[in-house]
């Protein structure tokens, strides 16, 4: 049976996609069978951060309403043959998304995958609520400033209210994933610090993913960026939080403003 | 025209909470009222003065059938001071307002009521409530999120955590919180001018007394950050660092 994680955050723009991406082609490089579901009916992205926008046939609506059977939905990754993606509709909106469909879809998802990674849309309405209602894992994706933080606290909020297993009185496991840290504008105070927004949420840190442009060049080549440049610093990250959600005790380490020579001369590859 | 306000000094216009029992009738109403009747023989004095709410949420009824509904309740001297769950048609002019928003209350809350007479005889579980002295105060043992809401009009709150912004703690009595006090908290909410906000650290968006609000611009900025104990003297709410 696999577990279920949702990877969400109330704010826009945090990361939540492209986190879904690099995290589960980090547990998929691991040997791990991985597929990462799209939430965001109407303005998926999660297509595009995978490479795979130019072979989507049928999407989650579609299996939901019957009109495709999950297997036919499923894209495999081209680099990675353990890493699936079921894309959304970008014709429809989020209320083509049903509590029964959604039910069905991960449920029959679980039994074939060691991994279910849920790109939540923002906000906390229908699409937001629907992905994370079945997640036995929650990953709170925020960027260090303050209204990225109180979103936050409001969806965390929301996993102790809206899901299954707070439902059932069971405690979610939470982690919090700090993106786009940028250590120069945390030392002028231009930016929350680490300890600041850990005050303020009180979940256990799981990753500190360092603002870096290897994020957009990744995703400008259809990449989750722990493929395509797996010596960057944001994805040593992410390989480092994919490791402690597997349950490895890894030290977090925040990033400093300076690489080594090595990662200058080995950390920039061409896109 | 425009209207001239002729008196300067605004209404005082207040919030507050009251319990109400709250019945939901089922089909057939007949039959619902006639097991009605019995509760009220076997316990005398149950309805009176108590203020009831009409729950009709997933009843098919039509206009009519409320009417005579509302009528059946006014010859039993049951008074309805309001109806939850009707669709828009249901009511019309002269029926109780619609209520919204109504929350579910603890089986310990009732008790307050006043107490019920014991006729001798059978007694059945669900209409005699055991009366005990109510809760005097509760503790919350997590943080407060962005958006929740603790609302205990009956006494104290105790906050072992912080309580986030846009979070709002509202008490019949005291408020205290084991924390950072980052939004909302209003204290002696129905009318307890001696309650008192305490904290580990003010940083809040706003603070209320019995009424009395003052808002995050207007606090001294000497105690932000820092352990503070608020209370209410003569209108006015006055604050002091904690040792």
């Amino acid at each position: 049976m696999g577990k279920v994680i949702v990877v969400t955050s109330g704010k826009g723009g945090v990361g939540k996609t492209t986190s879904s991406a690099a995290l589960g082609a980090a547990l998929a490089q691991k040997g791990e069978k991985v597929v990462v579901v799209d939430f965001d009916v109407g303005l998926r992205n999660l297509d595009l951060v995978m490479g795979a926008e130019r072979r989507v046939v049928y999407d989650i609506v579609n299996v939901i309403q019957g009109d495709a059977k999950l297997p036919q939905a499923l894209i495999r990754d081209k680099r990675l043959e353990t890493l699936f993606l079921l894309p959304a509709s970008q014709t429809r909106d989020k209320d083509a998304l049903t509590p029964e469909g959604v039910e069905t879809v991960i449920t029959e998802l679980r039994r074939v995958f060691d991994w279910v990674i849920c790109d939540s849309p923002a906000g906390i309405e229908r699409g937001a609520t629907l992905a994370m209602r079945h997640a036995d894992i929650a990953v709170v994706v925020t960027n260090p400033e303050v209204s990225s933080v109180r979103d936050s606290d409001r969806i965390i909020g929301l996993l102790d209210a809206k899901t299954l297993k707070a439902e059932r009185g069971e405690r979610m496991e939470k982690h919090l994933l700090l993106t786009r840290y940028d250590p120069l504008r945390a030392e002028r105070g231009d930016m929350l610090k680490v300890d600041d927004v850990l005050e303020i949420l009180s979940i256990p840190l799981i990753g500190i993913i360092p603002e870096s442009m290897d994020v957009l060049r990744a995703s400008n080549i259809g990449a989750p960026v722990t493929l395509a440049d797996a010596r960057s610093a944001p994805a040593q990250a992410y390989f480092d939080a994919a490791r402690r959600l597997c349950g490895e005790a890894l030290p977090i380490t925040v990033p400093g403003e300076k690489r080594g020579l090595f990662g200058k001369i080995f950390g920039r590859k061409a896109a | 025209m425009t209207k001239v306000l002729t008196d300067a000094r605004s209404i005082r216009i207040k919030g507050r909470s009251f319990l109400a029992v709250v019945l939901s009738p089922d089909l057939p109403l007949d039959e619902w009222l006639t097991r009605l009747d019995d509760l009220a023989s076997r316990s005398a004095g149950f309805f009176l003065g108590r203020p009831v709410v009409l729950d009709v949420t997933d009843l098919d009824i039509d206009r009519g059938q409320l009417k005579e509904l509302l009528t059946a309740f006014a010859d039993r001297n049951v008074s309805i001071m309001g109806i939850e769950g009707a669709r828009p048609s249901l009511l019309g002019p002269g029926m109780p307002p619609a209520l919204k928003g109504g929350r579910p209350v603890s089986e310990d809350s009732m008790a307050k009521e006043p107490a019920v007479e014991v006729p001798a005889g059978k007694l059945s579980p669900e209409v005699i409530r055991e009366v005990r002295p109510p809760l005097q105060s509760i503790i919350v043992r997590e943080p407060i999120r962005s958006g929740q809401s603790v609302i205990f009009p009956e006494g104290d709150v105790t906050v072992i955590g912080s309580v986030a912004s846009g979070a709002e703690v509202i008490a019949g009595g005291s408020v205290h919180i084991y924390g950072t006090l980052r939004g909302r908290v209003m204290a002696g909410s129905v009318g307890n001018s001696s309650a008192r906000i305490f904290c580990r650290k003010l940083d809040a968006e706003l603070l209320a007394i019995d009424g009395i609000y003052q808002v995050a611009e207007n606090m001294a900025a000497s105690l932000k950050g820092q352990p503070v104990q608020l209370w209410l003297e003569n209108d006015t709410i006055m604050a002091e660092k904690l040792a």
